[in-house]
């Protein structure tokens, strides 16, 4: 036979750092973006062996089954905490957490800012989508000022129930943390800029720079009570102008100087 | 090695370092601190980590990061800070890793106070944390003995892939006496660390370390996988001093300092013609069951005596079951049980049980 081979591109593969499971996450919801782009970026940094996650608690709990990297669960908040131990005891490998807004910025505030101050070595996913998810949408840190939440029925209400925090500024502020950005995952141009952020996150690690964060804004059509574009144009219009995107802080020397660009 | 004057908790510091512990995280608590500002120098001195986390459940959550990476890790800390250790103790049991904590207990309940009590007994011994686990309870009553049991537990740990909890006192912890200190044994190489640890899947599936079974029926498989190996444990590990039990018609029980005192009470309990013994778990879980149902059998009365108001007492009834006589003597809230207190004890119950016939007189203890 001398026919040659149909020509054909591949366009879409899985990454080798995701495994071929179907996730729990429900239709529209933005996890399942989030975690092909850290499994892109692992592939391409060819680091799949050499990366440890650490799992929270919320719809991200079961993230240890969608990576194709060791992988260890933590309890609830407490995920920088573990991911200091691994990468203190293994610190020439890659160590990231993947935390939700009720895990990273309500119950575990506190080991996040620490690790953050300590400077860890380590690479933090932040799913910021201003609820709590798996637990039915309870009003998360995160909630913005009026949002109808199962535990601000009324619309969260500044006075009773406090003010959304954004936890990047925060974060940002601590001499220990290098690298903090706000991306958000609600339209193609904005997921290609949150995957060159995951890039940068973990090159931060790599090159020793310090504590890295990516804080990126999701989606959670189900307890918005929203179809899925409806959520995505949510996060545009509602959740951007309180949570600005942006850089933080970025390690100088991270990013090649670019001709003709102000200091 | 040479015997030195130590005190418990830089020696049970040092300890851990010989024994090749890779990294101690912990949180500053009083009676224990020693071993923390131990650690903070000697650890970084010898390129091994020290992290002075910012809480005690921090703390606790970075051993069992480390643990999972197949790291020798342990913390320490006081009454206080272990309670805040309880949600990760729970996590580092259900995901079966290996993990040493060191309790320099302290009188409670809530903030209470930093002398030396046993009111962690219940915390410690039957779990604290959620869910059915348990963990190997060592219960030194020395400086020697907080030494070995540092080494020991390490090695019992990894054996076991379980939680060993040494469980000192203020008093063992602020006291200084003669003890050796084992030689340097080197830290196991990254490279030798455990097949199911989390060290990056090179040429190798995927490992993960978790606590989580959501279906029931995979989780009760666990549990029950637990029970086994916790029953593996009851038959391999106990470990029991009895102490002039040959003889004895009335034998006290108890554990670490209580123990310690008690032996100074028996002795002049003896002096007084009373044939009377010790009884002190070194386990505290595994309990020593059939050393205790043993000596039920054969002595006339059992004191029970603690540095709290009965938690091992639980155990010796249980363990008895109306045998003989058990009675108790306490003293709670960082208040030490003095000898006389305890040999006046041990006269009442001698005279109760009529184990006293060929004793001197009774006399009142001078208040």
């Amino acid at each position: 036979m001398t026919t040659a081979p149909l020509a054909t591109t591949p366009v879409y593969e899985r990454p080798d750092a995701l495994t071929d499971v179907p996730t729990h996450y429900c239709p529209g919801c933005t996890h399942g973006i989030a975690h092909r782009l850290i499994a892109e970026v692992i592939d391409e940094l060819g680091v799949r062996e050499t990366t440890i996650g650490v799992a929270s608690v919320g719809c991200s709990v079961f993230a240890y089954r969608y990576f194709a990297t060791d992988f260890a669960q933590a309890a609830h908040g407490r995920a920088p905490a573990m991911a200091t131990g691994l990468k203190r005891v293994s610190p020439e490998r890659l160590v990231f957490t993947y935390q939700g807004d009720g895990d990273l910025a309500s119950i575990g505030a506190a080991e996040i800012l620490h690790a953050a101050a300590r400077g860890e070595a380590i690479t933090v996913f932040f799913l910021n989508n201003a609820t709590y998810g798996m637990t039915g949408g309870q009003m998360a840190p995160t909630s913005l000022i009026g949002q109808k939440t199962t535990s601000s029925p009324l619309g969260r209400d500044a006075a009773s129930q406090g003010s959304p925090i954004r936890m990047s500024e925060l974060i940002a502020q601590l001499d220990g943390a290098a690298y903090v950005v706000r991306r958000s995952l609600h339209d193609v141009v904005q997921i290609k800029r949150a995957k060159k952020a995951i890039r940068e996150a973990f090159e931060v690690q790599q090159r020793g720079l310090g504590f890295a964060m990516v804080e990126l804004l999701s989606s959670c059509p189900t307890n918005w009570g929203m179809a899925p574009d409806e959520a995505l144009g949510w996060i545009r219009d509602a959740m951007v102008p309180a949570y600005p995107l942006g850089d933080f802080k970025v390690p100088e020397g991270l990013r090649p100087a670019r001709k003709g660009a102000h200091a | 090695m040479a015997v030195e004057l130590l005190k418990g908790n830089v020696a049970f510091a040092e300890a851990a370092v010989r024994a090749g512990c890779e990294a101690y995280f912990g949180y500053p608590i009083t009676p224990q601190t020693e071993a923390l500002e131990h650690m903070a120098k000697r650890m970084p001195e010898l390129g091994r980590v020290f992290v002075q986390a910012e809480s005690e459940v921090a703390a606790i959550n970075m051993v069992y990061g480390a643990a999972a990476a197949g790291a020798r890790v342990m913390t320490s800390s006081s009454s206080p800070g272990v309670s805040l250790m309880m949600e990760g103790i729970s996590y580092i049991a259900g995901s079966e890793v290996p993990a040493v904590v060191v309790d320099v207990m302290r009188g409670g309940p809530g903030l209470g106070n930093i002398a030396p009590a046993q009111c962690d007994y219940l915390q410690m011994v039957k779990g604290g944390g959620h869910g059915d686990y348990r963990s190997i309870v060592l219960a030194p009553s020395t400086v020697q003995e907080l030494i070995d049991h540092t080494v020991l537990a390490f090695d019992l740990a990894e054996a076991w892939r379980t939680i060993v909890v040494v469980l000192a006192d203020g008093s063992l912890g602020q006291m200084m006496e003669g003890a050796e200190l084992p030689p340097m044994r080197p830290p196991r190489p990254p490279s030798e660390r455990a097949a199911w640890a989390l060290t990056g899947a090179i040429g190798r599936p995927t490992n993960l370390v978790s606590s989580i079974h959501l279906e029931p029926s995979e989780e009760e498989a666990f549990n029950q996988r637990l029970q086994a190996k916790y029953a593996a444990i009851e038959a391999a590990e106990v470990r029991v001093e009895e102490h002039l039990t040959g003889d004895a018609r009335i034998a006290v029980v108890a554990f670490g300092t209580a123990a310690r005192l008690a032996k100074t009470a028996i002795a002049a309990a003896r002096d007084d013609g009373l044939a009377v013994g010790v009884l002190r778990p070194i386990t505290l879980d595994p309990f020593p069951t059939a050393a205790l149902r043993a000596l039920a059998e054969r002595v006339d009365g059992l004191l029970v005596v603690e540095m709290n108001a009965g938690q091992m007492l639980q155990d010796v009834q249980r363990v008895v079951a109306e045998r003989v006589p058990v009675r108790f003597f306490g003293r709670t809230g960082g208040v030490m049980p003095m000898p006389e207190e305890i040999g006046a004890a041990i006269r009442e119950l001698a005279h109760e049980v009529g184990a006293a016939d060929d004793a001197a007189p009774w006399q009142e203890v001078p208040a």
